[in-house]
């Protein structure tokens, strides 16, 4: 076994890149498939919920209220590109472009631009609006973690969570 | 410090550690279809708490998990015995640091126990971890990792389940980042079988309880700021000599504030949401004691922190504080199911060396002794560089241990500039600061810390 195996405290998944979230506020790579949720420029109200799956990129686009983006017919809309540049942004595109399993062979190194470019020319299918709601009741749990009480009883496990200084 | 004493060998640590690294592999391949290796590993691991009171019920744990056949209760069986394992090399290893050191540490006596936790989530997040151990690391999928998230969620609002939350919670999310397991090019095994069986042990109730055992009055001196995250969790924790306000002896305590935290909260934004809650980390950052009246300390040494019981002390600077006040401190003891090598942080003051810079790599050489120098464990928000510890002259870190070797994290350094000493802390932003590099990162983070607050006042309560 490497030291790396036998270590208790390596860190597995790097901490997220900071970024402005004002365009958009959630964006993760969960469930098989890059999702988030993206700020409406005209509608302070309303919200879409984005997704693209791994392997297949089948995406999806709906506002909270489960109308349809009209953006998104046929091809990836204005909020799946601003998702797929908040995610490269948050985790680096190495990572999305992994975990999307997406063969850049064609397209250069993974990039925004390559990774968009990779999967349009597969022709994804466009999915149906079901995943919007576990998406969107997903992004109300990671909102309510700022409503957690912090506590000063100390948590010996997160010994285990040392912080990094390399970023994704 | 004698450096030379931490790179001796330990009488049975080896095998230890043999037993738990075969265990380990058990877990890696999953106990759904067990292979002559994982009954072997199993056997292995009963075979080396043989003699404890522990050998019954992990002798039949193994063998029902051997047999494919293994409940909930085996798996906590099978968790306790590695977890003693754990214990035995963390107090061979905690032994060697108080020779080292020269500081003994403190005993342990048993608190009352402390108040009832719900056992319904308990059980719950005992068969999530009953399944992953049937999976193994290497069968783990999107569908039986996402079933911690409904316990997480249970336990979070409970403070007296945050320990288990936060666990679960950093476990899952890092689990879920290595879907599916059999692509993983690599498995942390010692790591993930650590979580797991903290995680499997906390389910038990009344295993996470650390009530008071007894009220601190006097003077408090900060020797530095550790920080810890995870994607939606961090806890800051404040080393510090507590000088009794009675003469007594002084002790080595630790103050901890923590706080559940979206993912997106990084850098300064971790310091922004801690802040509030504990005015202990301003006065480390700002080189400050503080005085305590009748704050609850825990048996491990662990300051209960409520800002009623602290008022702002005299000036104290922390290197004053580990030249004069720290080799004649106490160390805490350990509780005994916390007992493990990752909780080895025994703060320390060093001179004298010659700082090393091999690529990465980072060495303090004393007294011909080459020591490991972990500067990726410096919090990104701060003023302490790698570059400023490569340049020291002096240090005040925690030793630690870990993959076979102690090491020691920088909390502080000395670093000389125009002939005069200048003290840098990895948590002089903890309290706030009015550096200029850091006002920046203190401005993106209040950003996006509005954004969510906007967004959940807008969308949580619909
Ligand atoms: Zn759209």
């Amino acid at each position: 076994m490497s030291d790396w195996e036998r270590s208790s405290t390596v860190r597995v998944v790097p901490p997220a890149h900071p970024r402005r979230l004002a365009k958009v506020p959630f964006v993760e790579l969960a469930d098989g498939r890059l999702q988030g949720v993206v700020s409406s420029g005209s509608d302070i109200e309303r919200v879409y919920v984005s997704s693209v799956s791994a392997g297949s990129f089948t995406f999806a686009c709906s506002t909270n209220n489960n109308r349809p983006c009209g953006g998104a017919r046929g091809y990836f809309c204005n909020h799946i590109r601003a998702l797929i540049g908040e995610a490269v942004l948050q985790y680096g595109a190495e990572r999305v472009t992994r975990y999307l399993r997406v063969d850049l062979a064609d397209h250069g190194e993974p990039s925004v631009l390559s990774l968009h470019a990779a999967m349009s020319a597969a022709r994804p299918a466009q999915g149906d609006r079901s995943a919007a709601a576990p998406v969107f009741s997903r992004f109300l749990r990671h909102l309510a973690y700022l409503e957690l009480a912090p506590t000063t009883a100390p948590l010996p496990e997160m010994q285990w969570f040392p912080p990094t200084r390399a970023v994704a | 410090m004698r450096t030379d004493l931490l790179a001796d060998g330990i009488d049975g640590l080896d095998e230890a550690l043999a037993a738990v690294d075969a265990f380990d592999q058990v877990l890696t391949g999953g106990l759904l279809r067990p292979q002559p290796a994982q009954a072997a590993g199993l056997t292995g691991l009963a075979a080396a708490v043989a003699g404890t009171p522990l050998a019954a019920r992990v002798a039949e744990a193994a063998e029902k998990a051997a047999a494919g056949t293994a409940g909930d209760d085996h798996f906590v069986a099978l968790a306790a015995a590695r977890t003693a394992l754990l214990g035995s090399v963390h107090d061979a290893l905690t032994a060697r640091a108080e020779e080292a050191t020269g500081r003994p540490g403190g005993e342990w006596t048993a608190p009352e126990p402390g108040g009832q936790q719900p056992v319904n989530v308990l059980a719950a997040a005992r068969s999530w971890l009953s399944d992953l151990a049937r999976c193994g690391w290497r069968g783990i999928d999107h569908d039986v990792v996402s079933g911690a998230a409904q316990v997480v969620s249970a336990m979070l609002p409970d403070p007296a389940l945050r320990r288990q939350a936060a666990l679960l919670d950093g476990f899952a999310a890092e689990l879920a980042a290595s879907c599916p397991g059999a692509a993983l090019e690599r498995v942390p095994a010692r790591r993930w079988a650590d979580l797991w069986s903290r995680a499997m042990l906390l389910t038990l109730p009344g295993a996470a309880a650390a009530p008071p055992a007894g009220e601190a009055t006097g003077r408090l001196l900060p020797l530095g700021v550790d920080l810890q995250e995870h994607a939606t969790a961090v806890q800051a924790q404040v080393h510090a000599v507590f000088e009794p306000a009675d003469g007594a002896t002084a002790l080595l305590v630790r103050a901890s504030v923590s706080a559940p935290k979206p993912d997106t909260v990084v850098g300064a934004g971790l310091w922004q949401l801690l802040r509030p809650h504990m005015s202990l980390l301003a006065a480390a950052g700002e080189g400050r004691s503080m005085d305590l009246v009748g704050m609850p300390l825990t048996a491990e040494g662990d300051l209960l922190w409520s800002d009623a019981h602290a008022r702002q002390g005299e000036p104290a600077d922390a290197f004053s504080t580990a030249r004069v006040a720290l080799p004649t401190a106490t160390g805490p003891a350990t509780a005994p199911l916390d007992r493990h090598p990752a909780r080895i942080a025994v703060p320390v003051f060093l001179e004298g060396y010659t700082a090393q810079q091999d690529g990465e790599r980072l060495t303090f050489t004393l007294a011909g002794q080459q020591l490991a120098v972990d500067t990726d464990r410096i919090p990104a928000a701060g003023p302490l560089t790698p570059e400023a510890v490569a340049a020291s002259v002096a240090c005040i870190g925690l030793l630690r241990w870990d993959a076979g070797s102690f090491g020691v994290q920088p909390l502080a350094v000395e670093t000389t500039v125009r002939k005069r000493p200048v003290a840098v802390q990895a948590g002089a932003w903890a309290g706030g600061t009015a550096d200029k590099a850091a006002a920046k990162a203190e401005k993106a983070a209040t950003d996006a810390a509005a954004v969510l607050r906007e967004r959940a006042g807008r969308l949580l309560r619909k």
